[in-house]
């Protein structure tokens, strides 16, 4: 199977290439020239292909909560989004602390799956916090990192020991950056908002003294540390420095960080509950700048499914945590480029080559011969209103519902098989 | 007349002209109250109910005899806490009522914002009767209605409030209430019990309770949990009542005609000593009676509003 993409403006952040060309696949790569020609030709006029998105926070939930998401699903809702390669988060039921629960999931994603699916494994035996899990037999089986996300390891010397013990696998240690006790009962930012509202607060401080940590410990260590969701100007700060210093920190945040602020929890929608939660403009333009200056290197999703049920209820009580697949390329072009705040190859390399470098992904995120051919094609000019019925997501909490946006993918191509146009839907 | 809205959720999104129109209604049906027939016809047919998740004396029964007066047919539902987390869902139980063909929900909740899930979920108009931390929309217009008969203008008027402000929902709704008409809103409490933002909604923050006291028109004591005395938000209740008991002595620094208010249940030798809430500038009792009166121009003009159907939905 080979395909030929014709006259397509090509950005590819890992070459500095950004023009008008063609692009080869065949046997799943990319290459320089077809042996033979094509089976199947694409015009590439207008279009602008990109190497496939990678998206290394999701919760894809299978196994236990497959009401939420399934790999099937998650998968196809990827896709939809331009998204080629998902890191899946290891808070499932049970956890991902064991090489069968990774098997399950690499097999599911064979099986089943419409990108590819990677596991991340987790840090400690059950997510505890006690004891380090086997992380060495979970990275034989296939994790690309490790994480206790949404757990996180509040004790420093276990910290400590998984940021050391990983070097030897050149694992990133990925942290979701939370003091939990001083962030206990909140459901919102802390700020004016949640006291006019009556909900209890989470202050930044609770994400910047866990991140002031674990860059301490990354000191410490030398370990390779990346920062899950970063929501606050403080913590950009925080790696900004630690950045100077040299050290082996990287970081993420998500578009709801550089997009929404805690003014929209006022009807108590649960659509604008998630952990870290929404901060204020000020935390929103730092955002921006950290993306800017390079401090922050990706953007990932922490897509959260949770079923309608789950959501419909009191705010307290409802779980954090919205989709994200779908709207990651829409909100990056449209908050990001359109404002210019980065150039289109810069936005791109947040989700391309630099989670790439960072997770050891050596054939992604790149449209070099000999890449996996991943690839994303998108219509930078297409308008469209992102709408509950279109998701692909088995669950629709976004917040992002009823917002009209310009520029999204309409071909994603996953190791040399178009998997989701915009005109067929998922191709079977 | 100018209140036209399905539900009554808070005080924060009513413009002015809204209270007062509430306030003015009330008072007729204060009248009414010396009368022999102390009744109305204007809810008749309609079915009110009361839907209480936390418990409450005072605030039920003060709807619940306002619903009677106006004779509509009253439910009354408590339901323990731990129903919300383990059995049937908020938004089902409520449901379960609409289809029962309630045509007004008064609920009162441990967590903020039940009452808007429920004006999403329902088309029965909702009355918030105190949700978590969020406001108590009704004390906040009783304590403003008060306050008028007693002072005749808000206006310029030196409010003072006492105590856990941070978990308070009277104080979330008196402010409101009361900046809109322009009073010199205080606040007095440990920085453990006062919000951060607080000075933002235009009030004056004290630590110390006797320089808030000096000259103030009202005093609002807020009932203190003693349960946050083991969240470490003070160290315990013989410290607090050393430095916010309302006392005679501290009493003396306010203007001589102070008002002194209590939304209730008081704690008595706590954050009042019972010689101050027994004496005359106290109105403790009068909030009640007064708390009929404004529940009924409430359903009263909720109901009314139903009639046109052309309320403006909350959300």
């Amino acid at each position: 199977m080979s395909i030929q993409i014709k006259n397509i403006n090509i950005v590819d952040p890992s070459t500095n290439t950004n023009k008008i060309g063609d692009i080869f696949i065949e046997d799943g790569k990319i290459v320089e020239k077809l042996s033979k020609p094509a089976d199947e030709i694409i015009d590439g006029k207008d279009k602008t292909a990109f190497p496939g998105l990678i998206d290394v926070h999701s919760h894809v939930r299978e196994p236990g909560q497959e009401e939420k998401e399934t790999i099937k699903t998650g998968t196809r809702s990827a896709a939809k989004g331009g998204i080629t390669t998902v890191f899946c988060m290891p808070n499932t039921k049970p956890v991902t602390d064991n090489a069968p629960s990774v098997e399950y999931i690499l097999m599911k994603a064979q099986k089943e799956g419409k990108v590819n699916v990677f596991p991340i494994g987790c840090i400690t035996k059950g997510s505890q916090g006690k004891e380090l899990a086997e992380i060495g037999i979970l990275k034989k089986a296939g994790i690309v990192a490790v994480s206790d996300d949404g757990q996180p390891v509040a004790n420093s010397q276990i910290m400590r020991r998984a940021l050391e013990y990983t070097k030897m696998f050149n694992l990133a240690v990925i942290s979701h950056c939370e003091d939990k006790e001083l962030a206990r009962n909140g459901v919102m930012n802390a700020g004016k908002n949640s006291m006019i509202f009556g909900l209890r607060g989470i202050p930044n401080q609770s994400e910047e003294i866990m991140v002031s940590r674990d860059i301490m410990l990354c000191e410490l260590t030398g370990g390779k540390l990346h920062i899950a969701h970063v929501s606050t100007a403080g913590s950009v700060e925080l790696v900004r420095q630690a950045k100077k210093k040299g050290l082996n920190v990287t970081c993420e945040t998500c578009p709801h960080y550089f997009t929404l602020t805690d003014d929209y929890v006022q009807n108590y929608d649960t659509n604008f509950k998630m952990n870290p939660p929404l901060r204020t403009q000020k935390d929103v333009d730092a955002i921006k700048e950290g993306l800017k200056d390079g401090t922050i290197d990706c953007i990932a999703t922490d897509h959260a499914p949770h079923t309608l049920e789950e959501k419909n209820r009191e705010f307290d009580t409802a779980p954090f945590g919205i989709i994200g697949f779908e709207t990651l390329l829409s909100l990056t072009l449209n908050e990001l480029v359109d404002k210019n705040i980065l150039t289109l190859s810069e936005a791109i390399a947040k989700m391309t080559v630099n989670p790439a470098k960072i997770f050891s992904l050596d054939t992604r995120g790149s449209l070099k011969a000999g890449s996996a051919a991943d690839v994303t094609i998108a219509d930078l000019n297409h308008e469209y209103e992102f709408k509950k019925e279109d998701i692909l997501s088995k669950s629709k909490n976004s917040p992002f519902i009823g917002r009209k946006f310009k520029g999204c993918a309409v071909m994603t191509i996953v190791g040399g098989k178009i998997v989701w146009t915009l005109k067929d839907g998922i191709i079977n | 007349m100018s209140f036209n809205r399905k539900d009554l959720l808070g005080l924060e999104h009513l413009d002015k002209t809204e209270i007062q129109t509430i306030i003015d209604s009330a008072r007729p049906f204060k009248n009414m109250f010396t009368r022999s027939i102390k009744k109305a016809p204007a809810l008749v047919g309609k079915t009110v109910v009361n839907l209480f998740y936390e418990p409450s004396t005072r605030t039920r029964t003060s709807f619940e005899v306002a619903s009677k007066r106006l004779s509509a047919d009253v439910v009354n539902i408590a339901t323990a806490t731990s129903s919300v987390v383990k059995g049937e869902s908020l938004v089902d139980t409520a449901k379960t009522l609409e289809a029962m063909k309630a045509d007004i929900i008064i609920i009162r909740h441990t967590l903020a914002g039940t009452p808007e899930l429920l004006a999403k979920n329902l088309n029965a108009s909702i009355i918030n009767a105190g949700d978590g931390f969020h406001e108590h929309p009704t004390q906040g217009l009783l304590d403003l209605y008060t306050m008028y008969e007693k002072k005749k203008k808000i206006e310029g008027l030196k409010v003072l409030l006492v105590g856990d402000i941070l978990h308070s929902r009277v104080a979330k709704s008196n402010i409101w209430a009361l900046t809109k008409f322009g009073a010199k809103v205080r606040v007095a409490g440990p920085p453990t019990l006062i919000p951060g933002k607080i000075s933002e909604l235009g009030v004056e923050v004290f630590y110390n309770l006797d320089e808030a006291i000096k000259d103030v028109d009202v005093i609002n004591i807020l009932r203190i949990q003693m349960e946050r005395q083991q969240e470490n938000l003070f160290p315990s209740i013989h410290e607090y009542v050393e430095l916010y008991q309302l006392t005679k002595e501290r009493l003396a620094k306010a203007k001589p005609d102070v008002l002194i208010m209590h939304p209730g249940p008081m704690n008595r030798g706590i954050e009042i000593t019972s010689e101050v809430a027994d004496c005359s500038s106290a109105v403790i009792n009068e909030q009640v009676t007064n708390g009929i009166a404004v529940r009924m121009a409430v359903l009263y003009l909720l109901a009314a509003a139903r009639k046109g159907e052309n309320y403006v939905h909350s959300n």
